[in-house]
């Protein structure tokens, strides 16, 4: 009896957020939870992309104030914010883009065996962060 | 209308999970065209200046496409962060009140960038 009660504390019960960050997450697991952590980034900076296409779409004057909040900042924030800002909103584009091509991917063909879900994962990863570096050097200017 | 009673009747499911599963994936792909409507026009040879990028929305056939696209992502994100949201917030009313602010967020981001496409 004092084993089965042993037995049935020992049930891991339902998933903490200590588990999550614990445990191991294969390829697919981690662009799985990094597909939600873009989506989340792309929501809450939705502002500042309605704001960018505001400003470089409207008008001269307004593509003016676009140009200098990447040269010179805006208001009291400076240029390098709005870079970095622009920066993780090109991650979060580029991978939930990504990993949404994969999902798209994956239920058109049915390939679904474990290989194939690594694999496409390991390339996910690889092709968003490239992209993300090259986009990332111009946007800073580095060519 | 379909038969629901006797053997037929249906007694489980709402079904809005395959409805919500089948609009993720439509409204990613609308987001996909319009992705690589934008970046194809950006790419034409010439210099990238303001008239260029305001041209590339003065088409008719663009300015539909981005209101779709609105409209998409407003569906996408919508479905997105209320899986997200029923995953990992269990306190009901909690779960609620963010609900409601990602609606609120939500529509007041379409709002505001359909003022912008319209006024161009």
């Amino acid at each position: 009896m004092a084993d089965a009660i042993k037995a049935i504390k020992k049930r891991p019960g339902a998933m903490t957020f200590g588990d999550a960050t614990s445990y191991r997450l294969p390829p697919a697991g981690v662009v799985s939870i990094l597909h939600r952590i873009s989506g989340l980034l792309l929501l809450v900076l939705m502002p500042f992309v309605i704001w960018l296409f505001d400003k470089s779409v409207s008008s001269e004057v307004s593509y003016d104030v676009f140009r200098a909040a990447f040269a010179a900042g805006i208001g009291f924030v400076p240029a390098f914010i709005v870079k970095l800002a622009t920066l993780v909103l090109i991650w979060a584009f580029l991978q939930h883009f990504c990993a949404g091509v994969r999902h798209l991917y994956l239920d058109v063909t049915h390939k679904v065996t474990k290989d194939f879900g690594r694999q496409s994962a390991q390339a996910v990863l690889v092709v968003s962060l490239v992209l993300t570096v090259l986009f990332g050097a111009k946007l800073f200017g580095l060519y | 209308m379909a038969i629901n009673y006797g053997s037929k009747r249906i007694v489980v499911g709402a079904h809005y999970g395959l409805r919500d599963w089948l609009a993720q994936r439509v409204t990613a792909v609308l987001m996909a065209l319009f992705t690589v409507a934008i970046i194809v026009q950006v790419l034409l040879p010439g210099e990238l200046d303001y008239y260029r990028w305001a041209g590339i929305f003065a088409h008719q056939w663009m300015k539909v496409l981005t209101f779709v696209t609105i409209a998409a992502i407003l569906w996408h994100a919508w479905v997105g962060v209320r899986d997200v949201l029923m995953d990992y917030v269990q306190n009901v009313g909690a779960r609620l009140v963010l609900q409601v602010a990602a609606i609120v967020w939500l529509v007041a981001c379409a709002g505001w960038a359909l003022q912008v496409l319209w006024s161009l």
